[in-house]
């Protein structure tokens, strides 16, 4: 495999780990989060400024970006979570906006908004697929769980999944943290595959595009995460060669999604034994929403 | 002791006084009603009770212990369920899914067991499953059970709402009008349906009905209440032949 299809790959492992804390936090779970980037940002810092300043070693690095992370969505979610749908959504984009900033004016400690170059290029493709794999089956493991579950209910009916005895702030800050830590682990594999990041890379174009695979593989579906962290992240890139037409191809994919299957593409199916089974023994169509 | 007390319980939204220093003794093992004309605070006692609300003044105990303020979870924990006027199901799970989410307090598995699992987790999903098979089947809806709650015509949906409050193996049970939107056959059915739980589950009742066959031919008491006010409180015979009532609620929906 050329190297130039091995980066592709990387980059795919990489979104996926922060789709994957987003399919369970907003898919799964009901929390709109349109500040992924933030946290990607505190990875990504946390981890650069160990490996390139500290030399702590890069697993090491990695594993404090995700602490990092996590307890910044603690700091971020305590306040918030109790906020009603909507508002939580906008205070995660001013949360990442705030980090944005931040890293832009710490001059000292980010290099400002020319950003950190020269980062040790530690990422590769075992590592990034490694991660990715261990992720999805941690995350499938949840929400198959009695917690996941209750997370489930949470979205379904916040009230109702109180009144049965889901705390249901306690199980927000949990997919909160999970999320978070996700994305930091993406946020420092991303600075060490690129080697090199700026303030810009973390823009809310990025936590867009990364809200935007939840919804187009399908909000209640591991599935059409993966599948859609795959065909968004691939996609821009073979398409280069149509220059300019790229991200209007792009654009017209994720819109044509939207009208023909709201759902996203995968609906809430999984990709199960039992359910591949199903759909060549009964060729039922309605059979995919389950 | 009763099982349900409430002292004086007052709730204002702004300038309305929902409801009325409000008291209220509820018996083990009872099957009583609250009755009363469209906003007359019914849904609002039971919110109050349930935390959902918290009351401007007055006091709730359970089973001796003042619960007043508590947390709606917490609510739960001490073993009082309840169904909703407008059926609130978890729409998107199949029928035995509603019922196995609320007996989660009978697996103790952690977190991290839920992200890597472990034999307890593996053990105790079984039990949970085995629980909530063995609830549906005694509600009659386990030839529905991997059905989309959704798509249950309405008068199972109640009666999956009241098992999956029955999940939680409550001490106290309140019925918001489980009758509502029901016709004739499904009303009697619910009926039974309600005197069979009260008998086979150790059950105390407290429901709120508009149909006053339901509430006539369930209730050992009744409370009638307007304006958030008691008005009148005794046997259904006593109730209805009540003139307060009858001019407060009876009458004016007998025409």
């Amino acid at each position: 495999m050329s190297q130039y299809y091995i980066g592709i790959l990387i980059l795919v492992c990489i979104n996926l780990l922060a789709v994957l804390g987003l399919s369970l936090m907003t898919g799964f779970t009901g929390l709109f989060n349109f500040g992924q980037a933030g946290f990607l940002a505190v990875g990504a810092y946390t981890a650069t400024i160990l490996t390139t300043r500290y030399s702590v070693p890069f697993a090491a690095a990695l594993l404090a970006a995700m602490v990092t992370s996590a307890l910044t969505s603690f700091i971020i979610g305590y306040p918030t979570l109790r906020l009603k749908g909507d508002y939580f959504a906008i205070a995660t984009l001013g949360f990442a906006e705030a980090v944005r900033l931040l890293v832009e004016n710490l001059e000292k400690i980010t290099g400002g908004s020319r950003g950190i170059p020269r980062i040790p290029t530690l990422t590769n493709l075992p590592v990034a697929l490694a991660a990715a794999v261990v992720a999805l089956i941690l995350v499938a493991n949840y929400v198959r769980s009695r917690h996941g579950r209750s997370c489930v209910a949470i979205r379904e009916d916040e009230l109702a999944a109180e009144s049965i005895g889901v705390n249901s702030f306690r199980y927000k800050q949990i997919v909160f943290a999970i999320n978070a830590m996700l994305a930091g682990l993406a946020g420092g594999l991303l600075a060490h595959y690129i080697g090199f990041i700026q303030p810009s890379m973390f823009s809310i174009i990025k936590s867009t595009e990364l809200i935007v695979m939840v919804i187009f593989g399908g909000m209640h579906s591991l599935t059409g995460a993966v599948f859609a962290a795959l065909a968004l992240t691939s996609l821009p890139e073979l398409l280069r060669a149509a220059q300019a037409w790229r991200l209007v191809v792009y654009g017209a994919l994720v819109v044509l999604i939207m009208v023909v299957r709201p759902e996203g593409l995968m609906g809430s199916w999984e990709l199960t034994p039992a359910n591949v089974k199903a759909l060549f023994v009964k060729s039922r169509p309605a059979q995919e929403e389950g | 002791m009763p099982l349900l007390e409430i002292q004086h319980l007052t709730k204002d939204f702004g300038g309305v006084r929902a409801v009325d220093k409000f008291s209220y003794q509820l018996g083990v093992g009872a099957l009583n009603a609250i009755i009363g004309p469209n906003g007359a605070g019914k849904t609002t006692i039971f919110n109050l009770v349930t935390g959902i609300y918290d009351p401007t003044e007055g006091h709730i105990f359970f089973g001796g212990d003042e619960i007043t303020g508590t947390i709606t979870h917490q609510i739960s924990a001490k073993g009082i369920a309840r169904t909703f006027q407008n059926i609130r199901l978890f729409s998107d799970f199949s029928v035995l899914d509603n019922v196995r989410t609320a007996c989660h307090r009978y697996a103790s598995y952690t977190v991290w067991e839920g992200l890597i699992p472990t034999p307890r987790r593996r053990r105790e999903e079984k039990a949970l499953a085995e629980r909530a098979w063995r609830l549906l089947e005694l509600v009659d809806l386990s030839d529905r059970a991997h059905e989309m709650s959704k798509n249950l015509p309405y008068g199972h949906q109640r009666r999956l709402e009241i098992a999956r409050a029955l999940a939680q193996e409550p001490k106290l049970l309140l019925l918001d009008e489980p009758a509502a939107g029901m016709n004739p056959d499904e009303t009697v059915q619910l009926m039974d349906f309600i005197e069979q739980i009260h008998d086979s589950f150790d059950l105390t009742i407290l429901l709120i009905e508009h149909h006053m066959e339901v509430v006539m031919g369930l209730a050992d008491d009744i409370v009638v209440i307007d304006f958030g006010r008691t008005i009148a409180q005794g046997t259904p015979e006593e109730v209805q032949a009540n003139p307060v009532v009858i001019e407060a609620y009876l009458g004016a929906e007998e025409e």
